[in-house]
């Protein structure tokens, strides 16, 4: 409380943005600034925000949110088949159904927490994901994926006199098509309005109240509290986080498969937000994009590269290097993931924020002692 | 009746899968307190400890093929052929068997490595964690597995004398026609070996009572003066030997490959959590009652009725579970119930 | 049989576990305003009629009534929220808060009931709110302490910052459970200041203690239990000198 101010807010929301809105200049030089990527990192980024709501603020560990973003795009592709392709519609279609879905879930789920709470979680999860691929494969298309056709009703254009055209369409606003940059554009206006509601959840009397149920539930019932409605609107809030991403996903490639709803997909996010911080604000966000940059890298380095770059080294030591750092990139991606996840886990818990936060501390520690410990302490809480 | 015997028996074998890593899994969770994510990655390693002594075996170099006279022709011939001829032959046969040999001391130094160097620092902190980096674990675990055999699935047959099937409906007196693979029979025999000489150490073993005790009440134990750190390896390293036994002796019914570790975690953990959390005979119950119903699932007939169950069906009694039941068919009460 | 102003009323109450029979024909009254006492050997059943008073346990027989609601086989917020507040042996707090922070949400629960959906306001802007906060903690000597995090206070900081969540709650009824349990003398002292404070204004208070400074210090009546059973209740002159007491606590000798 001692940390933010409400100009201190607007400070941070506004360089927030324009970090944002600025991406497609300074990521030249990190060889990241094609849309594609771009609208990964924001995409990730409200999905890593949301997941954050639950897992950072209240302490829940959920295994099971990939099912939400796989249930916010195939509404999404269906919206867009169905009605419009217009992106509005879409997306609110979306996350309203990914709502929904978190309702009834969260509803069951959250009857129990910690371990219990995270397996249930896998477990509906799981259970959604073999459903797409089998009893449900007139909604979801199986392995094939949900795509858009030729022959797509399509009510609301056609009643606008939209006409059949030999392309496939593509997701619009009102006329402006959404692929490449104006694509990533209209991301990172979602990111930043994301980023703006998580934020005032974080400085509220809600935000509060569920940093105190991680603190302690039972004491929050003994507080007057009932704490399963709080609980579960921090569940579905976050739940609709992760349908809104995956609308996201919908719209800047029309495509919906069950792959993105697989348990890994889950782990992945909970990667995320421990790896950039977990119940900070910013934390996720970055998490988000490093691992998606670092994967988009890393997966693409082949041997070849790999030679190349150590062909400075004389051949007996060349070819075991390369063929130990062949071992963490390309194919070997998930590896190189699984052990930064261990590391950030066994000595960074609080993810790089918490190291940021060291790094400054290092440079501006008072003369006095007790004060210099009191602000670290009242600092973990902010 | 044929069918329900045989499903009962398909049932039976995966089942003893998911007893023996379940097993596995409450005997770390109601000892040492862990929830080990990492567990699946173990039954998966000695899966291909199993794949591993199989190529080993069967090593091959060329050897001049004497009875193709027109030119210089080389077949491949094993190794242990060469050196042991018939034997040498017998030993590749029966590699999985023999790999069990392998497979208990490389097991347990992994348990002991996982649980020195990594396990032990989390007993204090929170489940969250500890599931955190043991999921991690799994991923590097299975990660490496995959560099180093391929992602594809890797067929490792059982011994020839072994791969039949065997007459089962004669032995039950069903009549003729109801047959099982023999290897799966074997498999379900050693399960149970496993589970009761588990159950046996504990029972009848001074050590194993301690253990007993811990899991009860560390605290106290830990303050009658034993020492239970040594303990708490022992432990791990058993319950890592279980579940890697429990993956080399299922190679020759499902080729294994790197993720099958996380394949069956998920689904032990259902089994661990409708049997009980810190209760082995719930453990071992549920996993076998478990893999039974979804035997029974994958009928046709029950899938004429209910399309897709076989899927959910373990994930559904989880559910059920846990809303209705929540310490489980044989847990404590108390253990866990929030 | 009620008193005047009855806060809480403990009816024919007995309650059994197994074979053991820990509560036994319990009648308790409670009056508004006073410091209630409930004494007694190891076992006798304090506890367990604490737990029967916040509708934790449910008793076999018999009721408890808060104002005329009955308080049984409610859930723990809606005792809360009923005027009902609870202190622990150990202090329950919210560690990883700061106790400002811990002091803001108890006095939310109170405001807002037991479910309110406010996302959007900064509570920086709750102003009416944090000066309450800063009020109780001034009251209880903990503002000093204010943006530290609870995990790091002193046991006995602890204990105060508990108090001041109650206070801020302005509860019907305030029921301690050992609240000097473990406490130096120090300590002691402060936490029988602190509960003098709330007698004076005029907050109704039941407390289970087993050290004798701190009840005949506070205690307008006392109830003594033994073997889940009362064997005596009234003044404390009258207690101290009941010999039934006195037998049952140290085989008669003085209190």
């Amino acid at each position: 409380m001692t940390e933010h101010s409400p100009r201190r807010d607007l400070i941070l929301l506004v360089v927030f943005s324009l970090v944002v809105l600025t991406a497609p200049v300074w990521l030249q030089p990190f060889g990241a600034a094609y849309p594609d990527l771009m609208q990964k990192f924001a995409i990730f980024g409200i999905l890593a925000v949301g997941y954050n709501l639950l897992f950072g603020l209240t302490g829940y560990l959920s295994f099971g949110h990939a099912a939400f973003l796989g249930v916010g795009s195939y509404a999404a592709v269906w919206s867009f088949k169905l009605f419009s392709m217009n992106v509005i519609p879409a997306m609110v279609f979306g996350t309203l159904v990914a709502g929904v879905f978190a309702v009834v879930i969260g509803h069951v789920c959250l009857r129990r927490s910690g371990i219990y709470f995270a397996i249930l979680t896998l477990a509906f999860a799981q259970m959604l994901y073999n459903l797409a691929y089998s009893v449900l494969t007139p909604i979801t298309n199986g392995e094939t994926s949900l795509q858009l056709a030729q022959d797509d009703p399509r009510i609301a254009d056609t009643l606008f006199g939209w006409e059949p055209s030999p392309q496939l369409p593509s997701p619009e606003l009102f006329g402006l098509e959404l692929t490449g940059i104006s694509g990533f554009y209209f991301c990172a206006i979602v990111l930043i309005l994301c980023f703006l509601f998580a934020m005032r959840i974080q400085r509220s009397g809600f935000g509060l109240k569920l940093r105190a149920i991680k603190s302690n539930q039972d004491r929050m019932g003994y507080t007057g509290f009932a704490t399963r409605p709080y609980t579960l609107t921090a569940f579905v809030i976050s739940g609709m986080y992760a349908g809104l991403a995956g609308c996201l996903l919908a719209v800047t490639d029309p495509l919906a498969g069950a792959e993105r709803m697989q348990w890994t997909a889950s782990g992945e996010i909970v990667l995320m937000t421990i790896l950039g911080g977990v119940g900070t604000l910013l934390g996720p966000i970055l998490g988000a994009v490093i691992i998606k940059y670092f994967e988009n890298i890393f997966s693409a380095i082949g041997d070849a590269t790999l030679h190349g770059v150590f062909a400075f080294l004389p051949d007996w030591l060349e070819a075991p290097v390369v063929g130990v750092i062949g071992l963490f990139v390309g194919e070997g991606w998930h590896l190189t993931l699984g052990v930064l996840f261990m590391l950030i886990v066994i000595f960074l818990p609080g993810g790089l924020m918490e190291g940021v936060r060291r790094v400054g501390r290092l440079f501006s520690r008072k003369a006095s002692p007790r004060r210099a410990r009191n602000e670290r302490e009242a600092r973990e809480v902010g | 009746m044929d069918a329900i015997v045989l499903q009962i028996l398909n049932g039976l074998d995966k089942g003893g899968a998911y007893a023996l890593i379940a097993l596995g899994l409450t005997l770390v969770f109601g000892t040492l307190g862990v929830v080990n994510f990492a567990h699946g990655a173990l039954f998966m390693l000695g899966a291909f400890c199993a794949v591993s002594i199989n190529l080993l075996l069967n090593l091959s170099t060329q050897v001049r093929d004497e009875s193709v006279t027109a030119f210089t022709a080389y077949i491949d011939q094993p190794y242990m052929e060469l050196w042991f001829g018939e034997f040498g032959t017998f030993l590749m046969d029966w590699s999985v068997p023999i790999a069990i040999l392998a497979a208990i001391p490389v097991m347990l130094l992994i348990g002991v490595i996982m649980e020195r160097g990594l396990i032990q620092f989390f007993y204090k902190r929170p489940h969250a964690d500890q599931i955190l980096v043991t999921f991690g674990l799994a991923i590097v675990l299975q990660e490496i597995v995959k560099s180093f055999y391929g992602a594809n699935p890797i067929p490792t047959p059982a011994p020839d004398a072994l791969r039949g099937s065997a007459d089962v409906g004669l032995w039950i007196g069903l009549g003729a026609g109801v047959i099982y693979p023999w290897w799966r029979l074997v498999y379900l025999a050693f399960a149970l070996i496993v589970i009761g000489g588990v159950f046996s150490f504990l029972r009848f073993t001074t050590y194993g009572m301690v253990v007993r005790a811990g899991m009860a009440d560390r605290e106290t134990v830990g303050l009658l003066g034993i020492n239970i750190q040594k303990r708490f390896t022992v432990v791990f390293g058993i319950a890592a030997v279980v579940a890697g036994l429990a993956g080399v002796m299922y190679v020759p019914i499902l080729p294994p490959d790197y993720h099958m570790g996380m394949n069956f975690l998920v689904l032990s953990f259902v089994v661990v959590v409708v049997g009980g959390m810190g209760s082995l005979p719930g453990a071992v119950a549920a996993g076998f009652l478990l893999g039974i119903l979804q035997s029974f699932a994958s009928m046709n007939e029950v899938k004429a009725i209910f399309p897709g169950i076989d899927q959910i069906i373990i994930y559904l009694v989880a559910v059920a579970i846990l809303l209705l039941r929540p310490r489980g068919l044989m847990g404590r009460k108390g253990v866990m119930e929030t | 049989m009620t008193a005047m102003n009855a806060v809480l009323s403990v009816t024919d109450v007995n309650k059994t576990f197994g074979g053991l029979r820990a509560l036994n024909n319990i009648n308790l009254q409670i009056e508004e305003g006073k410091t209630h006492a409930i004494i007694g050997p190891n076992g006798a059943g304090k506890s367990t009629l604490l737990n029967v008073c916040v509708g934790r346990l449910k008793p076999d027989t018999g009721s408890v009534n808060l104002d005329g609601t009955v308080l049984t086989g409610k859930k723990p917020h809606e005792i809360n929220q009923l005027g009902v507040v609870r202190v622990f042996q150990t202090p329950e707090i919210f560690a990883d808060l700061t106790l400002d922070q811990n002091v803001m949400v108890a006095g939310m629960a109170k405001r807002e009931g037991s479910f309110r959906f406010n996302p959007i306001r900064d509570l920086l802007s709750e102003r009416e709110l944090r000066q309450r906060v800063a009020a109780v903690l001034e009251e209880l000597d903990l503002i000093g302490l204010k943006d530290t995090t609870a995990a790091s206070a002193s046991r006995g900081d602890k204990r105060r910052l508990e108090l001041a969540m109650c206070l801020i709650q302005q509860p019907k009824l305030l029921l301690l459970d050992e609240p000097t349990a473990g406490m130096s003398r120090h300590d002691t002292n402060r936490t029988i200041d602190v509960l003098r404070q709330f007698k004076q204004r005029g907050l109704t208070k039941v407390i289970i203690e087993h050290d004798m400074h701190v009840v005949f210090s506070l205690a307008d009546r006392i109830t003594v239990l033994a073997q889940g059973a009362i064997i005596c209740e009234g003044t404390p002159d009258e207690v101290r000198g009941d010999p039934r007491v006195q037998e049952a606590y140290l085989g008669g000798a003085h209190l």
